[in-house]
């Protein structure tokens, strides 16, 4: 465990609670019953992961250096944030250099203030956006709205979302809950200018998104995107779409501000040569996706005349500060692990609480905003979101072993919650689930440690001290047949004793 | 008062010292050099354009202003970075605006398309490069045009991305564009043409 700040002044805090979007209005296996019962999202889930799945084994197939590729990857983002106080001071005097102006935010409450005074101090009532995961994270909308600023989103999925007055519930296609004829309802209802007539085609409801946005790239003061990728050496940023709403967001107003996570740093220009081939790839299938800009501070002649960057911390350096658990650090948002996760397959995203959904969710929410001691604090329950089968590390481009990342948390969650009738339970789940991660490392994540079992989506009776804990929830999960030979292993039947033993004794 | 950056920049380096990270070594065992011929480059990136959805036409040098006339064949006027050369057009019948600084991104709706070179293409991958030198012009020329008509040459053809990268100068506006913007947002139906050019044409030069 590496939670010892010995000598420090205690360990880097969290994300702030009442601002922005890391935790839930509820527990995890609540939320997803609610999401169980919407037939319709789970069609639209299970079509969209299925394809996007099969698009991107096609893809991954035909690259022979492929797990070398992955291999570079995880490196290069475990060097970066390794070395991350040296690149991010570099990072700042590149940007500074080429003429961008840059700014750090604690929280999500000073990245929220440093934009909205950006903003307002350039008499802009209206900022267009790109789809951009840090700011919808900090709340960024919402802030501004309360300022007397309406954020356009201009992403067509996001713009969906956004005039459905709705959260996103899929990192990479983030109103797939929606079909072509909600899609319509919502425009007609919401869409100023609206043609009438609108069909439901995706054709025409594309053609109208151009037609709404085009008037307002064109009269654009301000943009505010997020960032894929900020190269440390160079001080280029990068940002990777389909639509060209980031090329014209990039492009078209005075001034541009990005607001990044300090963790998406990579040391040099030439690491890029490893990203641009894994991200298209795991996240839409495809070998490149349309359009990707980059760009270094700013450029006479050629797009924003103002730059500013914001450098956001936001519980991440409390994420950094745990040995194991900044491996999820390394996250490039690819989405892979969601479209192989049987979980989030069924439950879709909204059911987790946060900005960041499924298996990659489950590990970076609780470490960014906390778990608290309380039983029902919804991002105590995101780390038993899962029924460790691996899929999600087999696909990861940067190689993040979310399962054992999960157990992790799991066993911290139980350490904090001691004393209460369900962390009993749990410290013995979790304690069996630290011997079915070694197991499982042994045998490569295959179908084992599923604690949660069950074949059907429905919680069946499990062993003592289980089956109270699982009984009050109601979980999908995969089969559980190879949990249950882990069960009756010798393995298995040691770590049970123990948690019982210790259970006895009163340990816990 | 301590400010946001030394703040930040405290936490990130307590938060590494209480938990010290190993060395990263980083493999570079992928591919990197791939000399691929002229002729399996050119396949490579045909094929991925056309599947692209993009307009692919070849020609030998000599056939340039031909090959672009076709390739412009329902524009009327179009505008043109201010370093193209200008023998492209020849044989282009429509009125050509050069771009100075101060044509608005209205008056850039208004043209039926534009013309532009390119700094580098990767043939895996089908995506050209462009770095906004004086032949390709500001990003908003290549943006905001409904057409987009893209001059390379095959000698700027390279196999992969790394051989690609390594040819950019990193502090240039950078565009990968691999071809015309498109969008899966609505029940993953693929629908090209949301903000980008929605037509996109490569004139593939194989000689030079
Ligand atoms: S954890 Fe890995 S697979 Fe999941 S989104 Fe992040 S990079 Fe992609």
């Amino acid at each position: 465990m590496s939670r010892a700040f010995l000598g420090l002044p205690g360990p880097p805090p969290r994300a702030p609670r009442d601002t922005g979007y890391l935790r839930g209005q509820r527990p995890f296996p609540s939320a997803a019953h609610a999401a169980l019962e919407d037939s319709q999202q789970r069609r639209n889930l299970g079509k969209a992961t299925g394809t996007i799945r099969d698009k991107r084994a096609r893809m991954v197939e035909e690259v022979p250096d492929w797990e070398r590729l992955r291999s570079a990857g995880a490196a290069i983002k475990a060097d970066a944030l390794a070395r991350l106080p040296e690149l991010l001071e570099r990072f700042e005097s590149a940007v500074t250099e080429r003429g961008g102006v840059v700014h750090w935010a604690r929280d999500a409450v000073e990245a929220n203030e440093i934009v909205t005074r950006l903003v307002a101090d350039r008499g802009a009532d209206e900022v267009l956006k790109v789809k951009s995961m840090a700011t919808q994270e900090i709340g960024l909308n919402e802030h501004l709205a309360a300022e007397g600023i309406s954020a356009v989103e201009t992403d067509l999925a996001e713009l969906i979302v956004q005039l459905g007055g709705d959260r996103p519930s899929h990192i990479l296609v983030p109103a797939i809950h929606r079909n072509r004829a909600e899609i319509r309802d919502i425009f007609l209802r919401e869409m100023p200018g609206v043609d009438p007539d609108l069909d439901d085609d995706p054709r025409s409801l594309a053609e109208q998104a151009r037609k709404y946005l085009r008037a307002k790239f064109m009269d654009a003061r301000v943009a505010v995107s997020g960032a894929n990728f900020g190269i440390a050496d160079t001080g280029t940023l990068s940002v990777v779409e389909s639509e060209g709403n980031g090329r014209m967001c990039l492009t078209m107003p005075e001034t541009l501000v990005t607001v990044m996570g300090i963790e998406k740093l990579v040391p040099s220009f030439a690491d890029l040569e490893v990203f641009l081939q894994l991200l298209p790839r795991s996240s839409t299938g495809e070998r490149m996706n349309p359009y990707t800009s980059m760009w270094t501070g700013v450029t006479a002649g050629d797009g924003p005349r103002e730059f500013h960057l914001v450098l956001l911390d936001n519980g991440r350096s409390a994420t950094l500060a745990d040995g194991v658990g900044r491996e999820a650090l390394r996250c490039i948002r690819c989405s892979a692990c969601l479209n192989v996760c049987p979980v989030y397959e069924r439950t879709g995203g909204k059911a987790y609480g946060s900005t960041y959904p499924g298996p990659i969710g489950a590990v970076l929410t609780p470490q960014l905003a906390g778990m608290h001691e309380t039983r029902d604090d919804p991002n105590a329950s995101l780390p038993y979101a899962s029924s460790l089968c691996g899929a999600c590390y087999d696909v990861c481009p940067v190689k993040i072993d979310i399962p054992s990342l999960l157990v992790e948390l799991r066993h911290q969650h139980v350490e904090r919650s001691r004393y209460t009738a369900e962390a009993a339970m749990m410290r013995a789940a979790s304690l069996a689930m630290s011997s079915a991660t070694r197991f499982t490392k042994a045998q490569r994540a295959s179908r084992l440690g599923r604690v949660l079992g069950g074949s059907d989506g429905r919680i069946t009776a499990l062993p003592p001290p289980f089956a109270a804990w699982t009984s009050a929830r109601d979980l999908p999960v995969p089969p559980r047949e190879t949990f249950r030979e882990w069960w009756e292993s010798e393995q298995g039947r040691a770590a049970m004793a123990r948690a019982r033993r210790e259970a006895e004794r009163g340990e816990w | 008062m301590v400010n946001a950056r030394d703040v930040v920049l405290g936490r990130v380096r307590e938060a590494l010292a209480a938990a010290p990270p190993r060395p990263v070594e980083i493999p570079r065992d992928y591919r990197r050099e791939r000399g691929l011929s002229d002729q399996r480059r050119l396949d490579m990136v045909v094929d991925r354009l056309t599947e692209y959805g993009a307009g692919v036409y070849r020609c030998r040098a000599e056939e340039t202003a031909t090959t672009v006339a076709a390739a412009l064949s329902d524009a009327r006027r179009i505008v043109v970075p201010p370093g193209l050369d200008r023998s492209w057009l020849a044989e282009f019948s429509g009125s050509v605006e050069v771009d100075s600084g101060e044509f608005s991104v209205r008056a850039l709706d208004e043209v039926d398309g534009v013309l532009t070179s390119s700094a580098v293409t990767c043939a895996e991958t089908g995506t050209v490069f462009l770095d906004a030198s004086s032949d390709q012009g500001r990003r908003a020329l290549t943006l905001v045009p409904d057409l987009h008509v893209c001059v390379v040459e095959l000698s700027s053809v390279v196999a992969g991305i790394p051989e690609a990268v390594a040819e950019l100068e990193p502090t240039r506006p950078i565009t990968m564009i691999s071809g015309p913007s498109a969008t899966s947002d609505i029940e993953l139906d693929r629908v090209e043409g949301v903000h980008g050019p929605r037509t996109l044409r490569v004139v593939v030069r194989v000689d030079r």
